[in-house]
């Protein structure tokens, strides 16, 4: 009877997008998890820091009130995985400079219009008269170009290891159908690079953070593209276990539990909990088109962070046609651009301080005017704390 | 604030907030204005008095255009305050080398629009101005209705009442996000832009005791709750799971990183009403065809004074916040 019945409810309704996600929001999933945390948790021999390494992942822990459910021993430790919070004050005033040449239109992605230089952020720039666009796919910006021969476009290319490939493909079609108007500042980012750094820090004056960070929630995203493999070297070298994990609450809070577990049964592993997309090897396509246009710059500069060795892609020398920071070279400065004095983004990005800790956290340093990396997107853990506020623990 | 008017000032959150307050309050200050409702109340309570300004990018989009978007947003503002629209006047900046075709059609839905509320235009203006002076065309309409329930107020929700809102939300705003950024969607969207006049009346004539009605335009019905919140020094709490919100719109949302309480409406209304007047709220409310799927969203308590807090099915809870900024997509 059971089974007619649920056969024919399957028949009548059509598949929708809320099938699709629903189960990895399903209420007494969650608290099903909850409880099994909690008891896992009853067993650890020491409280745990796990570092979520992607904003998109701490938007989802803040969205769904995830540490609410979690118990005492249990803390996250919100990483720099957001590409506009970690842009350098000296690369947000390359795109104002670049916004502000002749007959030229600057496209990015999202709410990277929102975030300060030393100069002001590219909506300012824009409100001044520069024609300054935003786009979902890189590939969009070909219609623009196609609209706008005269114009040169500049597409200030940002994101990790999940846009990267949307900016080859777009490098691709440019290159081989010979468009001569679009150009590209690229700020691309990687993740494994800089989970190195906060673990491995060689800077003196931070030392202390070095044991805060006990495991990481990879994301799944990223891994799409890359494959797990980028984190093989985190357990193995580093002593530290890494669950690749989706965004829905369903999937970090299995993940949290499969940590939980390797520390009770003594287990440093990497594990995948996002099986459904995430494979050991990843999309190799897009690994082979990054490949053959990006190469790593020495050092990129890390909002909050500093200069991280390799983390950072650039254009190879011979695409330097179109390269916008080499066509601009004498009008893009390279000084250097202190981060703001009373700001603690690093401390937080370490883990060794919440942002709440910071005294000008929701006072001088707000959304709506952000002085420090974390506040400047809906991703950024100070921005994510500000907006989901004070009644998570 | 900011030395210059950016486009985050004029988006129904917290900096357009900070731009009325700083620079129209302080000058225009009175005691009508500062009650900051949809309509300002007159003449002993008699009359209600709305003004709104449209611009829209595209003008003709899936279950409106800007004509239509005119009249109902004025007519609106003058319902939620308990009053019936009587007269308007529209007033039209246009770019040099509009289509006169498209302007008929705009008119012609303005028309059809009055006579649903059974509101007519007695005013006008047009200025016509240069090539690039302004998008196609801008509409203002400013309108006059008669209150046929005194007392309609924003300030004076108590934990007697009940929130409820009138259909599923933010169909407007992801209409147009969707059609203004060329996404295509394999499915139906259209905006929810309506008259909410005969909604209103029935109420009224139905005896429900109503304290307060918004409809949730710019800033969606996040920023109405906490204007709500704030205005009767009440806290609102939201069950999350019984918030409406259609397949489509969810969709958009998924995939751009939106919320839908953020997201615009045009035919889309919030009720504060006494809780004993649910049932019968809702036998009006669901015997129109867009709002027959009204439902009671939260209830009001004392716990955190001047907030929004989100109750989630599986027992945690957060603050819903005024947007803020300008409405970006997430990146990854």
């Amino acid at each position: 009877m059971m089974i007619t019945a649920k056969i024919e409810v399957l028949n009548m309704k059509e598949l929708q997008l809320k099938d699709l996600y629903d189960g990895f929001r399903d209420p007494e999933v969650i608290k099903g998890f909850a409880k099994l945390i909690e008891e896992e948790a009853k067993k650890l021999s020491h409280p745990i820091n796990i570092m979520e390494v992607c904003g998109g992942h701490t938007h989802s822990i803040m969205k769904f009130g995830l540490p609410q459910l979690l118990p005492e021993n249990i803390n996250f430790i919100h990483g720099p995985g957001c590409p506009v919070c970690i842009m350098p004050k000296e690369r947000i005033d390359h795109a104002y400079i670049l916004a502000d040449q002749e007959d030229t239109i600057l496209v990015t992605l999202g709410d990277m219009i929102k975030v300060p230089g030393s100069r002001g952020s590219l909506q300012d720039i824009r409100a001044k008269g520069a024609d300054v666009r935003f786009i979902y796919s890189p590939l969009d910006i070909l219609k623009i170009a196609e609209e706008y021969p005269d114009k040169k476009i500049i597409f200030f290319a940002i994101g990790f290891e999940t846009t990267t490939p949307m900016t080859t493909a777009l490098i691709d079609i440019v290159l081989k159908r010979q468009i001569k108007n679009i150009f590209f500042h690229i700020n691309h980012v990687t993740v494994p690079e800089v989970m190195v750094e906060l673990i491995d820090s060689r800077d003196e004056h931070i030392d202390s953070y070095n044991n805060r960070i006990d495991a990481f929630l990879g994301p799944s995203h990223v891994s799409v593209i890359t494959g797990s493999k980028i984190y093989e070297k985190f357990p193995k070298e580093h002593n530290r276990p890494v669950v690749v994990s989706g965004f829905e609450p369903v999937d970090v809070m299995e993940a949290i539990l499969m940590i939980v577990k390797q520390f009770n049964e003594g287990r440093c592993e990497l594990e995948i909990e996002y099986k459904r997309l995430v494979t050991y090897g990843g999309n190799l396509k897009a690994q082979a088109l990054i490949e053959n246009y990006f190469e790593k710059a020495s050092l990129f500069k890390w909002r909050g962070l500093g200069n991280i060795p390799d983390s950072g892609y650039k254009l190879r020398p011979q695409f330097a046609d179109i390269d916008a920071e080499k066509i601009y070279a004498d009008i893009l400065p390279n000084e250097e651009i202190e981060d703001h004095k009373l700001c603690i983004c690093g401390d937080i990005l370490r883990g060794m301080a919440k942002p709440d800790e910071c005294t000008i956290f929701g006072t001088a340093c707000k959304p709506q005017s952000p002085l420090g990396s974390c506040m400047v997107s809906s991703e950024g853990a100070c921005a994510a704390y500000y907006k989901y506020g004070n009644l998570l623990k | 604030m900011n030395k210059q008017i950016t486009l985050a000032m004029g988006n129904g959150g917290e900096e357009n907030n900070e731009l009325i307050n700083k620079i129209f309050y302080k000058a225009f200050k009175n005691d009508i204005l500062e009650k900051s409702e949809d309509a300002a109340v007159i003449h002993d309570g008699a009359l209600a008095f709305s003004t709104d300004s449209f611009t829209v990018s595209p003008l003709f989009f899936p279950g409106g255009d800007i004509g239509k978007l005119a009249i109902c947003g004025t007519c609106n503002d003058l319902a939620m305050m308990g009053a019936k629209p009587k007269y308007l006047t529209c007033s039209f900046i246009i770019e040099e080398g509009f289509s006169i075709h498209e302007l008929e059609k705009i008119v012609r839905s303005m028309k059809k629009e009055l006579a649903k509320n059974g509101a007519v235009i007695v005013g006008g203006d047009t200025k016509v101005v240069p090539n690039g002076c302004v998008d196609k065309i801008f509409i203002n309409t400013t309108g006059i209705g008669e209150i046929q329930k005194k007392g309609i107020s924003s300030n004076t929700i108590s934990s007697d009442d009940v929130i409820l809102v009138s259909r599923d939300l933010g169909r407007h705003g992801a209409t147009i996000f969707a059609a203004r950024e060329g996404i295509e969607l394999s499915s139906k969207l259209e905006s929810d832009c309506a008259s909410l006049t005969h909604h209103v009346q029935a109420l009224i004539d139905a005896g429900v005791e109503i304290t307060a009605l918004r409809d949730a335009t710019r800033g969606g019905v996040s920023a109405v709750l906490n204007e709500w919140a704030k205005q009767s020094n009440i806290c609102i709490e939201v069950q999350e799971d019984s918030i409406p919100v259609s397949q489509e719109v969810y969709g958009v949302c998924e995939l751009l990183g939106f919320e839908a309480v953020n997201l615009a409406n045009e035919g889309t209304f919030v009720l504060a009403i006494k809780k004993s007047f649910l049932k019968k709220a809702f036998e009006v409310l669901h015997s129109f065809e867009n709002s027959e799927n009204a439902v009671k969203i939260a209830d009001v308590s004392y716990e955190y004074v001047g907030k929004v807090v989100l109750l989630s099915s599986y027992g945690t809870k957060r603050f819903l916040d005024t947007p803020t900024g300008e409405l970006l997509p997430r990146i990854c």
